[in-house]
């Protein structure tokens, strides 16, 4: 059984293709370890019924000779993405009972292309998180454990911390994910697999449920680069419903996989080398710099000036579009009800019951920025340092390809550390969120182990659009790394 | 810069959130910290620098005027809490 | 006119602006694809967009934007190629989003202006702007005893709102210029115009000074339905802000409502409970951009607007000034009116078609595009009056005929035999008859008692059943009294 679970994406494809397994089969399995791994909470909701339907269809092409290119390949679904008669949470209290009538472009697109879908994964509500510790539906557990046995659960980063966890535990072969400022590539770093954030534009938001609108870019999470890039094409496209969806061809990113860094030009912007960060993250630089340039490419010391203010920049935009997106859950249409006095009664009954501490410290520090008397001070001005951060990344994009970063300033840490530490917290994203505001794509790749034992990414940063080069390099870096570990934990 | 706790007030009113006395006490004293963070960019000169609301190069795209949508409200209203006949309902609004 | 209102310490101007918000003619919604037809079911002309559900996406509707263009080219307006969507954030039940998608620092049009008449003469009143945004649900209030119903049918569909300057000083002005707008919308097709249905709805900004002094604080009247409560309004809310200042107190700046019931205007909420908007750039939509290309095109297929078409009555038809305006001031009119004029006696056709048909349509509470009677066949109407066929007297007993059966004028005429004689013989035999039967009363015409005439005119035609061309009557009269 547990050989069937080794097979990544890729693998599983061709076994399927050949018939050496079936769809069903397949997604059994995965069903079965599914149930066994509770404890880890990666799933809001499993669709057993639903996989196992999908999976017969699967089958039935398959064995027809009309296999489609993910036909019988069983993911796992960010529970941001609404789906068609299956509970839609959000992660979110305020969602109670939502059952969408419709199917987000992603999910469709994916289906469209025969994968089976498991069930919906925890997520930090409404994707606010960089631990998976603010979901409605409790914490998710990483299935990687600190070399220290005595050591509590830890959080598998957020806020695709559910797939995340589901990936790495071998709970499903890939899974969905959305980053808004970092939340599919730290989790990626955190448990030790592969986090897209495709291009701004790249894969409609329609269906999706917002948090920030100008940075939501839905990703895959997946065991390889080989399997970011398969999931990336199916789930990838241009949306006529999603006007900010960009009207380009989707490439075939699987070819873009040659190995070959010789001649590229990677930067290294030092502004992404803090004081203070734990030196095992600069050594894991340093020995991606030495893998690449070991490859053949040349390695550039760069400057990005405005780096530092990305992160501040990110809690004024983000949050002032989060306060007007969440303005919808007012207890009328859907979800969440608390009957009150009078109208303003039941609004801020429902609003306050159904929304977590982290997501209304969100609404009310968007809601200030947007303000009479501050809106100038905050949003205008964050948008024009946004300005210039866009700018760090046009103009040394002129003199390199891609960028090489750390993913994350630190390893995996317990579940319940920095909660009461919000900026701490948020300072979690420092090296994720600058590509955010920027709109351009990045993936982070494991490269190492930390002193506990963890895993740790590295980022890789493109142009806008260039998702194949970055995938190229990502791939060239992981054959390097060779990154095996397995997690402790999951099946 | 600091936000009172009648600040604080007035925002959560804005957004319909209800925050008791100790609450606002302490959302007042996490945001201040936030805010004392945010205000780094105070460093930035942004004089002659445009406001970036999206990456998008491209404009906006259009549609034609079809009747393409609508005529369910049963799908509408399928996750109402509250309903009667084919409306939502909320408690009464006194104009 | 500038109307000064006379208080206790002297005269007071009104200072009038009007916010509009007029309806697009769309098929579909502004950012969805559902219809914006009136008066369907509860709920039913929705989309999953317009009732704001988790992860929908507003997405434009190009004929709403030209259709905003074309407005702004009929109010003599900048037409700006760069424009921005923002979100007017507020919670209320019948606005799903909880914001609703406007614009607010870049409008789709820039100052325009509109000429209006009023009695002492024309004037010319500023226009600010023009902005497309999204209507909101309608909340129904007396359904239920503890409950209001919500029907988003509406929610989403387009709206311009048309802001003037406080350009306008009275009631008359203010109506003035609704009745102008509203003419060209009509004319443009880019609104239906009708206030009854909310297609055109209207917020009142008022305030009063004394005449050359600065603004005084103005108080918003909300959503007047119609022309004569815009003026209403005007009139309540001006004399009730003269009476606080005058008793020394300040105006408190408000949103109020129009109570047509009660003919007053009451407090809705002040400016401490105002909202806080938090207009930002709406991150779900791009900047709307186009080209001058654009702008040229729509200009170059515009219709005759009712100013030009005026002057073109009065200076081609000869129209008098009076008739000119009345038939402009309807696109359907003036529509009408060269339809039934074509080819035919001008003057004759405005008149009939003004007091004779106008008449009738208003007895019975039609409107024109009711009119039993249609513009060809009024025409031919005019026609037979034109070529002698039947006299003047007899087109109104034919006209009352057609309004009725909706017959054809001809067909009425030949079918009763109202064709005028004209024949000299024929009419001179009546002629004859009424002197011999008449022998006194031609004595004493003889006599010099002139004003008999008339009678004998009269007992001609009477005889004639109204059908004797009563030019040949008087000659051959005259010949044989004479
Ligand atoms: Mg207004
Ligand atoms: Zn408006």
């Amino acid at each position: 059984m547990s050989s069937i679970l080794d097979l990544d994406l890729a693998s599983a494809r061709s076994a399927l293709q050949k018939k050496e397994v079936s769809a069903v089969e397949l997604t059994e399995t995965y069903l079965s370890v599914m149930s066994s791994n509770d404890h880890l909470n990666c799933y809001i909701t499993s669709t057993p019924e639903k996989a196992l339907d999908m999976a017969s269809k699967s089958d039935h092409r398959i064995n027809s000779g009309d296999a489609l290119p993910l036909d019988g390949i069983p993911i796992a679904i960010k529970d941001l993405f609404c789906t068609d008669g299956v509970l839609t949470t959000a992660g979110s209290h305020i969602l109670n009972g939502f059952i969408p009538t419709y199917e987000s472009s992603v999910t469709e697109n994916l289906w469209e292309h025969g994968a089976v879908m498991l069930g919906k994964c925890n997520m930090d509500e409404f994707a606010m998180g960089s631990a998976n510790t603010t979901s409605y539906f409790g914490a998710v557990e990483n299935p990687w454990r600190s070399d220290d046995r005595q050591k509590s659960p830890l959080v598998p980063g957020g806020s695709s911390g559910g797939s995340a966890s589901a990936v790495a535990s071998r709970l499903a072969l890939a899974a969905t994910g959305t980053d808004t400022g970092g939340s599919i590539r730290q989790p990626g770093s955190f448990c030790g697999i592969v986090g897209l954030k495709p291009t701004y534009g790249r894969c409609s938001r329609w269906g999706t449920i917002a948090f920030a609108s100008s940075l939501d870019q839905a990703g895959p999470l997946t065991r390889t680069v080989r399997d970011a890039a398969i999931m990336l094409k199916a789930m990838a496209g241009h949306d006529p419903k999603d006007s900010t969806s960009a009207n380009l061809q989707v490439p075939d990113f699987e070819s873009a996989l040659t190995n070959d860094v010789r001649g590229l030009r990677i930067g290294v912007p030092r502004e992404y080398l803090l004081d203070g960060m734990p030196s095992e993250i600069e050594k894991l630089l340093e020995t991606g710099i030495e893998m690449l340039r070991t490859a053949g490419a040349t390695i550039v010391d760069v400057s990005m000036p405005h780096t530092k203010f990305a992160l501040p920049t990110y809690y004024i935009i983000a949050p002032a579009e989060a306060s007007s997106n969440l303005a919808r859950y007012d207890g009328v249409r859907y979800g969440l009800r608390i009957e009150g006095d009078n109208l303003d009664d039941m609004y801020e009954k429902t609003r306050s019951v159904g929304f977590g501490a982290e997501v209304k410290r969100r609404i009310l520090i968007g809601t200030y920025v947007l303000s009479a008397g501050y809106y100038d001070a905050y949003y205008l001005k964050a948008q024009r340092v946004r300005s210039l951060i866009k700018q760090d990344f046009d103009l040394v994009f002129d003199n390199v390809d891609v960028l090489l970063t750390p993913t994350a300033p630190s390893d995996a840490f317990a579940i319940g550390e920095n909660d009461d530490d919000p900026i701490k917290m948020y300072l979690n994203d420092i090296f994720t969120v600058p590509a955010s505001l920027a709109g351009v794509p990045a993936i982070s790749v494991p490269v190492g182990l930390s002193k506990n034992k963890l895993p740790l990414g590295l980022q890789i940063i493109g142009k806008m659009f260039d998702e194949e080069l970055v995938l190229r390099v990502g791939g060239a870096l992981e054959g390097m790394a060779g990154f095996k570990s397995r997690p402790a934990g999951g099946a | 810069m600091s936000l009172d706790k009648g600040t604080v007030k007035r925002v959560a009113q804005l957004a319909r959130l209800r925050l008791d006395d100790e609450q606002l006490e302490k959302t007042a004293e996490e945001l201040n910290k936030i805010f004392t963070w945010i205000e780094q960019l105070d460093e930035v000169d942004v004089s002659n620098i445009e406001p970036l609301a999206s990456v998008t190069g491209h404009s906006l795209p259009e549609r034609m005027d079809e009747v393409t949508d609508g005529n369910y409200p049963d799908r509408v209203l399928s996750n109402a809490p509250d309903r009667a006949s084919n409306f939502f309902t909320v408690p009464k609004v006194v104009e | 006119m500038v109307q000064l209102l006379k208080g206790e310490t002297g005269e007071w101007e009104i200072v009038i602006g009007l916010e509009v918000h007029a309806q697009v003619s769309s098929e579909a919604k502004l950012f969805s694809s559902a219809a914006t037809k009136f008066g369907a079911e509860p709920n039913s002309q929705v989309s999953l967009v317009d009732a704001a559900m988790p992860g929908m996406l507003p997405v434009i509707n190009k004929e709403c934007v030209r259709q905003a263009i074309k407005t702004g080219l009929g109010i003599n307006a900048k037409i700006n190629l760069f424009s921005v969507f923002d979100r007017k954030n507020y919670f209320y039940p019948d606005l799903p989003q909880g914001y609703q998608i406007s614009q607010f620092k870049q409008p789709i049009v820039g100052e325009g202006f509109l000429e209006i008449e009023v009695s002492d003469g024309a004037k010319k009143i500023g226009i600010e702007r023009l902005h497309l945004e999204q209507d909101a649900g309608k909340s129904i209030h007396d359904q239920h005893p503890s409950r209001s119903f919500i029907d988003l049918n509406r929610s989403g569909v387009a709206l311009m709102e048309i802001v003037s300057k406080p350009d306008i000083r009275s009631g008359e002005e203010a109506g003035a210029y609704l009745k102008k707008l509203r003419s060209i919308v009509r004319y443009l097709g880019t609104c239906d115009g009708n206030m009854q249905e909310g297609s055109l709805r209207c917020d009142v900004n008022v305030s009063v000074r004394k005449p050359g002094e600065e603004l005084g604080t103005r108080c918003e009247i909300k959503n007047v339905n119609s022309i004569r409560f815009v003026q209403q309004a005007i009139e309540y809310e001006a004399r009730r802000q003269i009476e606080i200042i005058e008793d020394g107190h300040l105006i408190n700046q408000e949103t109020r409502l129009f109570d047509p019931n009660r003919g007053e205007t009451r407090s809705m909420r002040s400016k401490e409970e105002a909202h806080d908007y938090r207009y930002f750039p709406d991150p779900d939509l791009l900047p709307l951009k186009f080209d001058d290309a654009l702008v040229q095109a729509i200009a170059s297929d515009m219709p005759e607007l009712p100013d030009a078409k005026r002057t073109r009555f009065i200076e081609e038809y000869e129209l008098s000034e009076a008739d000119a305006t009345l038939l402009v001031e309807e696109r359907e009119t003036a529509e009408f009116y060269e339809e039934m004029a074509a080819g035919r006696d001008k003057k004759l056709s405005a008149n009939w078609l003004g007091t004779e048909l106008f008449g009738a349509l208003n007895k019975e509470g039609l409107s024109l595009a009711e009119s039993p009677i249609t513009a060809e066949s009024l025409g031919r109407l005019i026609e037979l009056i034109s070529d002698g066929t039947i006299s003047g007297r007899i087109a109104k007993d034919v006209f009352v005929d057609m309004f009725e059966s909706g017959e054809d004028a001809l067909d009425i005429v030949e079918r009763k035999g109202l064709t005028q004689i004209s024949d000299a013989g024929a009419i001179l035999e009546l002629v004859e008859s009424v002197i011999s039967d008449n022998a006194s009363k031609v004595a004493e015409f003889r006599n010099g008692k002139d004003k008999l005439f008339g009678f004998f005119v009269g007992q001609v035609m009477k005889k004639s059943q109204g059908k004797a061309n009563p030019k040949l009557v008087n000659n051959l009269l005259k010949d044989k009294l004479g």
